[in-house]
C-alpha cells in the first residue's frame, strides 16, 4: 500500500487548554494509481484529515495513530524530511481558488516555486516547465497567462493553476480538497475532467474530497463516507451508491439534485431511486 | 478605474505641500530663518513678510518652512526606524508562535505604557535634549504600534491556503514572510505609516515645546509655539502660524492614510 492510515485521531486544543477530538479513528488504504473519494457534510473532518496527511495541521492540533506513506510514518517523521516530501511526493489542491493563490505574485512564478526549490531548476527552465503545465491544464493563451496575476483570471482558470501547481512535481499522491465547490456547475465538470485525465495519465493516486456525492462518483474507485469525524461507510464507489449500507449515505444520495442523479445513471451507476 | 476618494485627494495635496515646502526650505526661503532683524520685531503679517516676524524679528514664514523640514525629518526618520523594527517583530511573531510571540507581546505592553513625552524626558536626562533624542523617543513609541498592526495582518495571511502551497513548494518561514506575507500586508503598513508620521510630527512639536527637541537656533514648530506664549495677546500670529502648520500637517497625513485605506480596502469603504 502506498498510503495507509490507521486509527487517525485529531484533536484541537482551545485557548483554555481543553481539547476537542474532531477525527475519531479513521482507517484507510490507497494503492498506487487508485482514487479514493471522501464525502461528508461540512464539518465532518475531511480537511483536517487531509492536512494531517501533508503535515500542515495548525499548531493547536494534536494527531495520533499512524499515517504510513511509502513505508514511513508521517506523524513521527521529522519536519525536515516532511518538508522534502510535502509537495514533491504529495501534492494538494485547495478549495478556495482565491485564497490558494498569492494575489501579489504572477501565476507563472507560483507554479515555478516548487520546481526551483524542490528540483533545483533554473529560473528559465522552471518557467518553460510552468508554461507546459499551464497548457496541460488547458489554460488558453498560456504564454500570456503565465504573467497574469490571480485577480485577472476567472475562478475556473485559477483552479486550473492550482492543479498545475499541485502536479508540477509529479507527486505520487494528490489530495484535492473540494476542488470544485467554489465553482459554477459547468466549470466544475471541466475541472473534474482535467483532474481525472491528469491523474490517470501520470499514474497519480488521488484522494478527492467533496461534500457532493455526484463529484465523488465521477472519478473515485472507492468512497469513504464521513460524518462528524467518524467513518460511516467505506467501499467501492459503485457499491456505495447502488446499495448504501448506512442511513447517512442514503441521506447524502437523497440530497443530490435529481439532475446529478440522472448523470450517475448515465455513467452506468444506478441511484437508489432508479 | 477606481475613483480617487476625496480624503486621498485632500490628504495627498496637503502632504505634498508639506513635503515640498520642507524640501524647498533646504534651498530657498524668503528670508534666512535664523537671521534676526530687530527693526521687524513682532510686526504682523504683511508688515514684515507673509506671516510677520517674531520677538527678535525673524521671518515667521521662513521659520515655518524650515521648521517643517525639522518636524518632517524627525517624524519620518522615527517612523521609518520604529516602523521597521516593529514590523520585523510583528511578522516574526506571526511566523513563530510560542515563546517569541509571548515575549514580544510582553515587551510591547511595556513600551506601550511609556508615552513618547515621558520616554523623551527619560532619554533627554540620559542623552541630553536634541534631534537624536526626539528620533529615539518617537521611534520607540512607534515600535509597538507597528508590531500590533503587522502581526495581526500577517496572522491573517498565514491562515491563507497559498501559504500552505508555499510550504509545499519547500519554503521556510523566512522566505514565506518575505515573498508572501510582506507584499500582502504592505498596503496596510503604508496606511499606518502615513498616520504614524502625522502623530510623529505632533510628538516632535510636543517635545520641542517642552524644550526636549532639536536645539536652537534650528527652527521648529514646537519651540515657535513655546516662544509665542508670552506674546499671545500682542502678536497672536506667532501662535497661529505654527499651530495651524502642525494641525494641517497632522490632518493631511491622516487624510492621506484614510484615503489610502479606502482605496485598498473596499470593505471599510462600504462600512463607512
Ligand atoms: N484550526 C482549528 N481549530 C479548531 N477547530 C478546528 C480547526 N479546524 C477545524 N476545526 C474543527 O474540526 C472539525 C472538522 O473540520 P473540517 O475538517 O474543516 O471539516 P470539513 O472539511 O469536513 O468541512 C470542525 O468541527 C471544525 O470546527
Ligand atoms: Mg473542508
Amino acid at each position: 500500500m502506498m498510503l495507509s492510515i490507521r486509527d487517525l485521531r485529531v484533536s484541537f486544543e482551545d485557548s483554555s487548554g481543553d481539547s476537542t477530538e474532531v477525527v475519531h479513528g479513521i482507517n484507510l488504504d490507497l494503492a498506487r494509481g487508485e482514487s479514493l473519494g471522501i464525502v461528508g457534510e461540512s464539518g465532518s473532518g475531511k480537511s483536517v484529515l487531509s492536512l494531517a496527511t501533508i503535515g500542515l495541521l495548525p499548531g493547536t492540533a494534536r494527531a495520533s495513530g499512524q499515517i504510513m506513506f511509502e513505508g514511513q510514518d508521517l506523524l513521527t517523521l521529522p519536519e525536515k524530511q516532511m518538508c522534502g516530501l510535502r509537495g514533491r511526493k504529495i501534492g494538494m489542491i485547495f478549495q478556495e481558488p482565491m485564497s490558494a493563490l498569492n494575489p501579489a505574485m504572477t501565476v507563472g512564478a507560483q507554479i515555478a516555486e516548487g520546481l526551483r526549490l524542490h528540483k533545483g531548476m533554473s529560473q528559465s527552465d522552471a518557467k518553460t516547465e510552468a508554461l507546459r503545465l499551464l497548457e496541460m491544464v488547458q489554460i488558453p493563451q498560456a504564454t500570456q497567462r503565465i504573467n497574469s496575476y490571480p485577480h485577472e483570471m476567472s475562478g475556473g482558470q485559477r483552479q486550473r493553476v492550482g492543479i498545475a501547481i499541485a502536479i508540477a512535481l509529479k507527486p505520487d499522491l494528490l489530495i484535492a480538497d473540494e476542488p470544485t465547490t467554489a465553482l459554477d456547475v459547468t466549470v466544475q465538470a471541466e475541472i473534474l475532467d482535467i483532474l481525472d485525465d491528469l491523474v490517470t495519465d501520470l499514474g497519480i493516486s488521488l484522494i478527492l474530497i467533496s461534500h457532493d456525492l455526484g463529484v465523488i462518483a465521477r472519478i473515485s474507485d472507492r468512497t469513504l463516507v464521513m460524518y462528524k469525524g467518524d467513518e460511516m461507510e467505506h467501499g467501492d464507489t459503485e457499491r456505495v451508491l447502488r446499495s448504501p449500507q448506512h442511513d447517512y449515505t442514503r441521506k447524502l444520495l437523497d440530497a443530490m439534485p435529481s439532475r446529478a442523479r440522472k448523470s450517475l445513471d448515465q455513467t452506468g451507476m444506478e441511484g437508489p431511486h432508479a | 478605474m477606481k475613483r480617487i476618494p476625496l480624503n486621498l485627494w485632500l490628504g495627498g495635496l496637503i502632504s505634498t505641500l508639506l513635503v515640498g515646502s520642507a524640501v524647498l526650505s533646504r534651498f530657498w526661503t524668503p528670508e534666512d530663518p535664523i537671521k534676526m532683524n530687530i527693526l521687524n520685531r513682532l510686526k504682523g503679517p504683511g508688515d514684515a513678510g507673509l506671516l510677520g516676524a517674531d520677538q527678535i524679528g525673524r521671518d515667521v514664514f521662513s521659520m515655518i518652512m524650515a521648521g517643517g523640514w525639522t518636524s518632517l525629518g524627525i517624524a519620518l526618520t522615527a517612523t521609518i526606524i520604529g516602523g521597521s523594527i516593529g514590523t520585523l517583530i510583528g511578522v516574526t511573531a506571526a511566523a513563530k508562535s510560542g515563546i517569541f510571540e509571548k515575549a514580544s507581546g510582553w515587551i510591547n505592553s511595556v513600551l506601550f505604557a511609556f508615552p513618547p513625552i515621558l520616554s523623551a524626558i527619560l532619554l533627554g536626562a540620559l542623552l541630553g535634549p536634541g534631534g537624536l533624542t526626539s528620533i529615539i523617543a518617537i521611534g520607540v513609541f512607534m515600535i509597538p504600534v507597528f508590531t500590533r498592526i503587522s502581526r495581526g495582518a500577517a496572522m491573517q495571511i498565514w491562515s491563507r491556503d497559498y501559504i500552505k502551497a508555499a510550504k509545499m513548494a519547500g519554503k521556510g518561514q523566512a522566505l514565506i514572510t518575505i515573498e508572501h506575507v510582506l507584499p500582502n500586508i504592505s498596503a496596510q503598513l503604508l496606511v499606518q505609516f502615513a498616520i504614524q508620521t502625522g502623530l510623529g510630527i505632533l510628538a516632535e512639536a510636543g517635545l520641542s515645546f517642552l524644550g526636549m527637541g532639536i536645539a536652537p537656533p534650528t527652527p521648529s514648530w514646537g519651540r515657535m509655539l513655546a516662544d509665542a506664549q508670552t506674546y499671545i495677546s500682542t502678536a497672536p500670529h506667532l501662535v497661529l502660524a505654527p499651530g495651524i502648520a502642525i494641525a494641517l500637517a497632522v490632518l493631511g497625513l491622516n487624510l492621506l492614510g484614510d484615503g489610502l485605506r479606502d482605496l485598498t480596502d473596499p470593505r471599510r469603504k462600504q462600512a463607512s
